[in-house]
């Protein structure tokens, strides 16, 4: 059945979409979506080191992803700048860097659309079982701190107090997420990563009464999207990686004409601040 | 009083000499004191003062730069922290709040809803709950846990003045049935709970410290609380020897300013033990005690922006 390269490519997309659900949840809940749009376009510099040293792919842009989202933390500390224009400038800093150093190596032919905008069609065998590998060890992972996840997410200094460890909680969801972005990048690319992230939780939402339904919720959703967008993609010859999104983006409009399950969620209550 | 903490009786927490700094700014210096089981004290001062700072040291979320905090071995804590706002995002029930930080069971929760008085909201979302209901809400939470000590920062902040007393009393409840030690820290000036055991009234540093005066006597404030908020509401008078001028500096009463102030730095005449209680020493406006015109502590006669009571000893 995996002879087949869309098959391979449903295959992919899906156990993709199910581990970026509950990792998607928490960008949304913690407003780190940016911060996810910082990790992926440093992919592209883990892209060019690995072609310059001859490291493995995945591995040097989990490293460069995961070495950037420290260096915000590093940053975050000194507080001079704001979260924001830290953000700004090292996630456009590395996408540049990455690029020139991909225009300097004239020896190397590499497929920078691929790269920018994935390539799912293209998945082989081996790729497959790295996104259900990697896959079943996040989510894994993610179980088996859920609840320090969450009451760190609702208030840090809460978890905190009542002896768990916000930091060390925070540092790992990094790295989960810096895996994450390291498989997606051959299957939506890195621009457009985060949305695969972000739009299924955000469509969850609305159907949601408690965030471990949220979490499932939104994997199932993105299934649905990766679905939609590479029959849709087969069907309209449309590149595979940008109909997920356009699918996933059209689930959203959906659930947006839909009633909510919940009353009252409205607008009035998305004046409420949250803690990133 | 159930019981007045003496020194056989292992305390759950006790900092003695805390400070904590924050670029190059010391927030508290010079904090003692120690909460035992079954004991309530309550942190008072002005915004800024370091109320939350203390409390959070003493829970450890804090570091503290000097100093020393002992806690007890094993020491659960319930937490309710002074902000905390659930992003819209997240779906959140108060059932699933219950279960935050620890796995609850079912008739735990109830229980606390119960005593809280918000049962009949275990299924609403928390972005819905108005501010006292919120308030309810995350005092079950961190009561549901059975802790041995409870941290409330602000805990009647945006709850009407009959709800402040309902909670107040339900404050004392807990303390009395499970015997847990309270950290309480009131956004009030003068106004405390009456169960409070010892009142520290902070700014930078601890300014003063004693037992609240009970007012239900008085049939003055019996008009103003009203007969069940006057056995639950009580007094502190303020006792100060030295006035925080607007500069940050500290004169005190032998007219000398320093910079920051501490209990052993030779210009206080009475230093209080650690935990201890201290006697009336009332300073008379005759006595050496300057009221500067920003002394955050609100002890003089004119009437201040703080006292959100309006209630006040005549001086």
């Amino acid at each position: 059945m995996l002879d087949d390269f869309f098959m391979r490519a449903l295959v992919a997309g899906v156990g993709l979409a199910l581990t970026a659900g509950p990792l998607g949840c928490f960008v949304v809940w913690r407003r780190m979506a940016y911060f996810g749009d910082t990790m992926a376009h440093s992919a592209l510099l883990g892209v060019a080191l690995s072609l310059l040293m001859g490291f493995n792919l995945l591995l040097s842009v989990f490293i460069v992803a995961a070495t950037v989202s420290i260096l915000l933390l590093l940053l975050q500390k000194r507080g001079t700048l704001s979260t924001d224009a830290l953000l700004g400038i090292l996630s456009h800093a590395t996408l540049a860097i990455g690029l020139v150093m991909v225009s300097f190596m004239t020896w190397v032919r590499i497929d920078l659309v691929g790269f920018l905008f994935g390539d799912i069609l293209a998945v082989s065998r081996a790729d497959v079982d790295l996104v259900w590998g990697g896959g079943i060890l996040v989510t894994f992972a993610i179980i088996w701190m859920w609840r320090p996840l969450i009451a760190s997410t609702v208030n840090p200094e809460l978890a905190e107090a009542e002896g768990m460890e916000p930091e060390k909680t925070r540092l790992i969801f990094m790295l989960l997420m810096a895996l994450v972005i390291a498989i997606a990048m051959k299957i939506v690319g890195i621009l457009l990563i985060t949305s695969l992230l972000i739009i299924p939780a955000a469509t969850a939402r609305r159907f949601s009464t408690s965030p471990e339904i949220m979490a499932v919720l939104a994997s199932v959703i993105g299934a649905l999207a990766v679905i939609g967008g590479l029959f849709g993609s087969l069907k309209f010859d449309t590149p595979s990686g940008p109909s997920i999104v356009v699918a996933a983006l059209g689930l959203f409009i959906l659930s947006l004409l839909t009633k909510p399950r919940t009353s009252g969620v409205d607008s009035s209550t998305a004046s409420q601040g949250g803690q990133a | 009083m159930l019981q007045t903490p003496t020194k056989t009786v292992q305390p759950l927490v006790s900092l003695s000499g805390v400070g904590v700094r924050r670029q190059g700014r010391w927030l508290v210096r010079g904090v003692e004191f120690s909460i035992a089981p079954g004991e309530i004290v309550t942190l008072i001062g002005p915004n800024g003062s370091g109320k939350s700072t203390t409390a959070k040291t003493a829970i450890g979320v804090l570091k503290a730069d000097e100093g020393r905090v002992e806690r007890k071995a094993g020491l659960k804590v319930g937490y309710v922290p002074q902000k905390l706002a659930v992003d819209w995002t997240m779906p959140l029930t108060v059932d699933r709040l219950m279960t935050l930080t620890s796995s609850l069971k079912g008739a735990e929760i109830d229980a606390a809803l119960e005593a809280t008085g918000i049962r009949h909201l275990a299924r609403a979302e928390v972005q819905h709950l108005s501010g006292g209901e919120f308030q309810r809400a995350l005092l079950a939470r961190a009561i549901a846990r059975k802790p041995d000590l409870l941290v409330l920062d602000e805990p009647v902040q945006g709850v009407d003045f009959s709800g402040e007393i309902a909670l107040y009393d339900l404050i004392k409840t807990i303390r009395n049935t499970t015997g847990c030690g309270i950290l309480l820290i009131s956004h009030d000036l003068h106004v405390v709970m009456a169960e409070t055991d010892t009142v520290i009234c902070l700014n930078g540093h601890v300014c003063c410290r004693g037992t609240p005066d009970i007012v239900s006597q008085s049939p003055e404030y019996q008009r103003l609380f009203g007969a069940r908020g006057g056995q639950t509401l009580a007094f502190y008078n303020h006792n100060h020897d030295h006035t925080h001028l607007p500069d940050g500096r500290v004169l005190h009463a032998d007219g000398s300013i320093t910079d920051d102030c501490r209990p052993n730095d030779g210009h206080h005449g009475d230093i209080l033990p650690t935990g201890g209680r201290a006697g009336p020493m009332r300073l008379g406006l005759g006595s050496g005690h300057v009221h500067g015109p920003n002394c955050g502590c609100g002890h003089d006669a004119a009437p201040r922006s703080e006292d959100s009571k309006g209630a006040r000893r005549d001086a």
